[in-house]
């Protein structure tokens, strides 16, 4: 069950002229979140912003052994966005969480991908130390417009993960979208499973997990289909409530008799089988 | 002890507090946040005999102090509701509102037979007031006849209170709240939203896909006061509030202005624990204010030596 924490500002690291990293002191909330589950946030007690927004959970902060609180990754866009850009130490900011469906954990929990674009890197930092927890090999591909909005490579890398990067500019990793590198990468692997014979050849063994914009994640779902692996994709909607209250937050699934229907993200999702998704 | 039950024709509410029409899912997705039974009534999302889509997103825009809709009354029927959802209303003990939508006078007509045979339903609110949807409701909801017809109808065929909920997109409120009253409504609801609409000015683009959506939220409270108290003295059935409430000095607020009962909508969206905190102010209010009972409260506004001479009604 979600609670509602006044949660207070533990720090804010600024980590470009429009990315911050905001930690909040809601343990509760942070204890029980599993990776892809997002809060519902309002900064300030007023009417603007009237609306909570949806932030995905990006690191559970530890300290002691003891959960402290957790934190999420921002990028200025509009008001709630500006308000957790310029927030200082002390200040309070309602959260509510945690919130809907998480990423299922590879299992057996031998490779995970994952694949961030922009501002989707928010749920692969908790999701990482689930998977290290776990033991999982874990590679992410992650991209952005330019390298100057590529962030927290050093804490991936310190966790052991495998980076593969492409920025739009070219000024860091390859130039182009980060998928390109997806699709080079998960051809190999099957034709080195192939090569191998065995049971990774057969299919499902394999699960890309994504956050990015829209047609990133569409690309991943086709390109995860395509080579018979399975993608899990979270989505970013426009959302009202996060409970379910106000259908604002749809998106069209398949609804297995060859149509369609929407289902809402908050509790649908927002993670959401990439086959299941339908593209418009 | 104070008294805080209210009387909606032969319905007791053991409150007033109702969780609004549309801003509440069917109730069963809010029961991990609030206890439904505390409430006095769910008016649960607007449900018309078959499924709906509803319309494509964006189906919500933020504006100053409110926000805009056009949801399109997405929702699972009629008969999916009665089999799947009331079943677990029942057994959350609550008070259950079912909001009512038809394209047609037939549509109503046949959704109050099943609502009346169905097991768990307190009061039938009639929804002919939804700005998003081109077909019926509003339509009928826009004119004194079709209001007259809608609600003389449906009291034909339900031995359920019925209330009609009103549009404040029409001139003069208080008319159709008589003609609801003259149809043998046993109480009407108001408001529902404002419509409205909101453009992106960069790509000049309406920021909804319907273009035009209805606004809630505190920026809509004082046009809402306005109009249940233009009701309030223009009919004697009780008329519930609604518009904006963010607080329980909002919620006592439409009660003086005449409010029996009264709905949370777009406050709920932003603090879906908020239903509590509304109750125990309202009830520090009436200790306050030395009032036993709530409905001693209802339309105590003192307007000596304040008489407007415009109100017509
Ligand atoms: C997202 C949303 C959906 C709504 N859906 C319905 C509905 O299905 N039926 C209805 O009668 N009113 C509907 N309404 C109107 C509300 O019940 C209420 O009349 C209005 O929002 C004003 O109250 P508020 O300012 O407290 O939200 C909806 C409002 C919103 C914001």
């Amino acid at each position: 069950m979600p609670v509602d924490v006044e949660a207070r500002v533990i720090r804010n690291t600024r980590l470009s002229s429009d990315y911050n990293v905001i930690a909040l002191a809601a343990p509760e909330i942070a204890a029980a979140t599993a990776p892809g589950q997002f809060v519902m946030v309002k900064p300030g007690r007023g009417h603007d912003p009237l609306l909570r927004r949806p932030f995905s959970v990006f690191e559970v902060l530890r300290a002691n052994g003891r959960v402290e609180g957790l934190t999420l990754l921002s990028k200025r866009v509009g008001v709630t966005t500006a308000m957790l850009f310029d927030a200082v130490e002390g200040d309070i900011v309602s959260c509510l969480g945690p919130l809907g469906r998480a990423f299922a954990l590879v299992d057996p929990p031998e490779e995970a991908w994952m694949v961030a674009g922009g501002v989707g890197l928010a749920p692969f930092a908790i999701m990482t130390d689930a998977l290290a927890a776990r033991g999982t090999r874990t590679t992410l591909f992650y991209g952005a417009r330019t390298g100057g909005e590529l962030f927290y490579l050093d804490w991936f890398r310190a966790r052991g993960v495998r980076l593969v990067l492409a920025t739009e500019d070219g000024s860091v990793g390859e130039r182009g979208r980060v998928t390109e590198p997806l699709e080079r990468e998960l051809r190999s692997a099957r034709q080195a499973a192939r090569v191998a014979g065995g049971l990774q050849a057969s299919g499902n063994d394999l699960t890309v997990d994504a956050c990015g914009p829209g047609p990133m994640l569409e690309a991943v779902a086709r390109i995860a289909a395509a080579r018979g692996a399975r993608s899990q994709v979270s989505v970013v909607r426009v959302m009202g409530c996060g409970l379910g209250g106000c259908y604002s937050c749809v998106i069209p699934v398949r609804d297995g008799r060859g149509g369609r229907h929407y289902v809402r993200s908050c509790i649908g999702g927002p993670v959401f089988d990439g086959a299941e998704l339908v593209w418009d | 002890m104070i008294d805080l039950s209210v009387q909606i024709g032969s319905l007791q509410l053991a409150n007033p507090l109702i969780a609004a029409s549309g801003c509440f899912g069917y109730g069963v997705e809010y029961a991990g946040t609030v206890d439904l039974s505390s409430l006095g009534g769910v008016a649960v999302k607007g449900l018309f005999l078959a499924e709906r889509e509803g319309h494509p997103p964006e189906r919500i825009v933020e504006t100053p102090a409110g926000m805009l809709n056009a949801i399109g009354l997405q929702g699972i029927g009629v008969h999916r509701f009665v089999r799947e959802k009331l079943p677990e209303l029942r057994d959350l003990r609550a008070t259950v509102i079912v909001n009512i939508c038809g394209s047609t006078l037939d549509e109503y007509v046949e959704l109050a037979r099943i609502l009346s045979d169905a097991d768990g339903v307190a009061a039938l609110e009639l929804n002919i007031s939804c700005p998003n949807i081109k077909e019926g409701g509003i339509t009928f909801g826009c004119s004194l006849h079709g209001t007259f017809d809608v609600v003389s109808s449906v009291k034909k065929v339900t031995h359920l209170p019925v209330i009609p909920k009103l549009t404040p997109n029409v001139t003069d409120v208080a008319a159709f709240a008589r003609a609801s009253e003259e149809a043998g409504a046993d109480a009407v609801s108001l408001v529902n939203t404002f419509l409205a609409m909101a453009i992106d000015v960069e790509t000049r683009r309406p920021q909804l896909s319907n273009i035009v959506g209805g606004l809630s939220g505190p920026a809509i409270r004082p046009i809402a006061v306005r109009m249940v108290y233009e009701c309030r003295r223009a009919v004697k059935i009780p008329v519930i509030g609604m518009g904006g409430i963010a607080s329980a000095r909002d919620a006592i607020e439409f009660m003086i202005a005449g409010a029996t009962a009264v709905q949370v909508g777009t406050a709920n969206f932003v603090d879906p624990f908020i239903w509590p905190k509304l109750l125990d102010g309202i009830r520090e209010y009436l200790r306050r204010h030395e009032i036993a009972r709530v409905a001693d409260l209802v339309g105590t506004i003192d307007t000596t030596s304040r008489e407007k001479q415009w109100i017509s009604s």
